[in-house]
């Protein structure tokens, strides 16, 4: 009885003090191992999965084949690397467009006028449509047949266009789609950037005599280049994780010629199409890699340009 | 002060609404099971079909009748697909009655052991009759002479057509496909606008249509020794005549990812001559709500080819049972339920053909079918192939490795080329399996 109440409180002012020096890391434990888990555990499942041949079902017996899978993803001419192409392609073509049109749209924002705040929320609409309704949507609109893109075309004299059923034309009308929903994203990101801008350097090169060409390449760009990099970085790796709007359109396989059958897509395709886990654990794994590679070279050039 | 009573008071709301939700899903999950591992509640999954949505409207007879409560989710083909990939992978006990497609995923589901054996369930009544099944969908239900399913829906391809737009051009319905083409051709040529044929365009979404016309040339996906027989002359003849129909006598601006919605819009909006189609869904052209051609639609068997008038009769949908479910005493009464001779008469009268011989013998299984496409059926069925797909553990690659020609030979590609680099893969998967 003696013996525990001179222990006890000595354990808890042991404890109360490795505590106390800890804290920081104690209060924050429960989230990071939280997350930890939550990342690391499908992580480490796929990985495991991409070094063996699962097929069928993930829980019949699999065996371990080494780094094969990443041999046969890595030689595949016909599936995989034309989808790292098509991922490219969309992410970087939609992306150097919607940060131009967003450029020029904050640039029309940012001084107040009258109805600002009407032209902000028609701006911001197609923001909040959710993607795949978005995607039905321009599914109809693109329709070969009765889609309203084609009627209008015909009211001007130019022939129907094949739209999103095009072998050529599906990734370019998709991009287009995507640029019509993000646009307005970008276009919040640079705003908050530029009204945070102080007035001083632009007003200064005004008295200077610089024009507004000038102002803006000289001036305003160089100020804005954390935010741009900020908006591409966010805004890329969003884009090159696409799929609803993918799936919606033209379904497993990205059409009948994998016309848009981005990397996304193909994994998706090889996991609940084909049941083939072995090899949609590969690709994803490399579609992994490839997301941090971009993440590391963006934060990269942040870092060289701040210094 | 004010405040902290403030964020007090949220912090214990919260904490009280998350342990509600805690505990009611504890208390749920504890009453699922009375001890035995059976519940009264019955977990079933369907997918979005006509023949669902007559069963949904019988449910409240099958409650009070056995004192279950069904919990019904309801999904679109691929996203049940894509469910019970996941479910099933995870070992998931939260689905009893599962609606499948046998030759889809039949195969792939009994392999992984996803579906109970139901073998000495169906021979257990002898009032509700196994063998009253038709033998072909029964095929198709039973793997390592198990049975793992009960065929609930039968699909035969027939042709559709205009019979407004056949009166017009002064020709009678084919019956060959010389006859089919010399028609589309009429048609398309006569009326300005309209198309002389729709079908299926996408790579796999055509494959079953296709097969029709595969096996009326005289070929098949898989030769009598196992072997690929796409490459065949058969089947390049197939493939050639298919993407010629569609390419030269199709919609002005065809697409190449078209499945059975845009073609029967297509054809219901009155813009084609003739459609090939599953006979079960035949009320999308013959229900004056969704179509414009519901008094001039027609039907007949498929035209013709050289290997004769050779349609599919495949068992398109079927139940089984989850391997892992605890209920399967209760799933099964609802399977021997839904099955039954009486509803599936019913079900039959709503314009599902069922897999019942009596039914189909019954004039009251066919009563309410348009006289013409009950013979077409009965044609198709005499003369049916039992899958309309390649009969293969991976359906969804072996459909679009057969389906790639079809989409070539209706861009004008060289189908034949694209036959033979098709026969390659094809062959390939084969000696994988």
């Amino acid at each position: 009885m003696t013996t525990m109440v001179t222990t006890t409180p000595s354990m808890w002012r042991n404890y109360s003090t490795w505590a106390n020096r800890n804290r920081k890391w104690l209060f924050a434990s429960p989230a990071m191992i939280f997350v930890g888990l939550l990342i690391a555990v499908p992580l480490g499942w796929t990985l495991y999965l991409s070094v063996t041949d699962s097929e069928g079902s993930v829980r019949a017996k699999s065996n371990l084949v080494g780094l094969s899978n990443y041999f046969e993803v890595l030689t595949d001419t016909d599936r995989f690397w034309p989808a790292v192409m098509r991922t490219f392609v969309f992410t970087g073509g939609s992306l150097a467009i919607e940060l131009i049109l967003g450029m020029c749209i904050a640039l029309l924002l940012w001084r107040p006028f009258r109805g600002e705040k009407w032209v902000r929320v028609a701006i911001l609409l197609p923001l909040v449509a959710t993607p795949v309704a978005v995607g039905m949507m321009w599914r109809l609109i693109f329709d070969p047949n009765i889609g309203f893109a084609n009627q209008v075309l015909s009211w001007i004299g130019i022939p129907a266009q094949p739209w999103l059923s095009g072998q050529y034309t599906a990734l370019p009308t998709l991009m287009f789609v995507d640029i019509w929903q993000w646009t307005p994203m970008v276009v919040l990101m640079l705003l908050a950037g530029l009204t945070s801008l102080s007035d001083e350097p632009d007003e200064a090169a005004r008295i200077d005599g610089a024009n507004s060409w000038q102002r803006f390449w000289f001036v305003t760009l160089p100020l804005m280049r954390a935010t741009v990099i900020v908006t591409i970085v966010l805004r890329g790796i969003d884009a090159l994780k696409t799929f609803d709007l993918l799936y919606a359109t033209k379904g497993k396989g990205g059409g009948s010629f994998h016309e848009v059958e981005t990397l996304n897509i193909y994994a998706f395709g090889l996991s609940f199409d084909y049941n083939d886990y072995g090899i949609a654990s590969t690709v994803l794994i490399l579609f992994f890699l490839l997301i941090i590679a971009i993440m590391w070279v963006l934060t990269y050039r942040r870092k060289a340009n701040r210094s | 002060m004010k405040r902290h009573s403030a964020i007090r008071v949220a912090a214990i709301a919260a904490a009280t609404f998350i342990a509600a939700g805690s505990l009611t899903a504890c208390s749920t999950a504890a009453g699922a099971g009375d001890g035995d591992g059976a519940s009264k509640t019955l977990r079933v999954t369907l997918a979005n079909h006509v023949w669902t949505d007559t069963i949904k409207d019988k449910l409240p007879e099958f409650e009070a009748a056995t004192g279950l409560t069904v919990e019904l989710s309801q999904y679109g083909e691929d996203q049940l697909s894509d469910q019970y990939n996941v479910k099933l992978n995870a070992g998931t006990d939260e689905i009893d009655v599962m609606m499948y497609r046998p030759l889809q995923e039949g195969k792939l589901f009994a392999k992984n052991g996803y579906l109970a054996d139901l073998s000495d369930d169906v021979e257990s009544n002898a009032d509700w009759d196994w063998s009253d099944f038709q033998p072909g969908p029964v095929g198709s239900t039973t793997y390592d002479d198990n049975v793992v399913g009960v065929p609930i829906i039968t699909e035969q391809e027939v042709l559709y057509y205009r019979k407004d737009l056949l009166a017009n051009a002064g020709l009678d319905v084919p019956t060959t496909m010389v006859e089919l083409e010399a028609a589309a051709q009429a048609i398309k040529e006569q009326n300005p606008g309209v198309a002389g044929f729709v079908a299926r365009t996408g790579k796999s979404a055509a494959v079953t249509q296709f097969s029709s016309f595969l096996y009326s040339f005289g070929g098949d996906f898989i030769d009598d020794n196992g072997d690929s027989g796409i490459a065949s002359p058969e089947a390049k003849e197939a493939y050639a005549f298919y993407g010629k129909l569609i390419r030269e006598y199709g919609p002005e601006n065809v697409s190449t990812d078209m499945s059975w919605p845009e073609a029967m819009a297509i054809f219901t909006q009155g813009q084609a001559g003739f459609y090939t189609e599953a006979d079960s869904l035949y009320k999308n052209a013959t229900d004056p709500e969704t179509s414009k051609v519901s008094d001039t639609v027609g039907f007949a068997p498929m035209p013709a080819g050289p290997g004769g008038s050779v349609a599919y009769n495949v068992p398109s949908w079927a139940l089984g049972i989850n391997a892992e479910s605890n209920n399967s005493a209760e799933a099964w009464k609802f399977i021997e339920w839904a099955t039954s001779q009486d509803l599936t008469l019913e079900v039959q009268q709503d314009g599902v053909p069922g897999a019942r011989q009596s039914v189909w013998e019954d004039p009251a299984g066919t009563s309410t079918y348009p006289a013409d496409l009950a013979a077409a059926i009965a044609t198709s069925t005499k003369n049916g192939v039992g899958h309309d797909r390649p009969l293969v553990i991976k359906v969804p690659e072996a459909r679009e490795i057969v389906g790639d020609p079809i989409v070539i030979a209706i861009t004008g590609g060289d189908s034949d080329a694209a036959a033979d680099d098709a026969d390659d893969a094809f062959q390939g998967l084969l000696d994988d399996e």
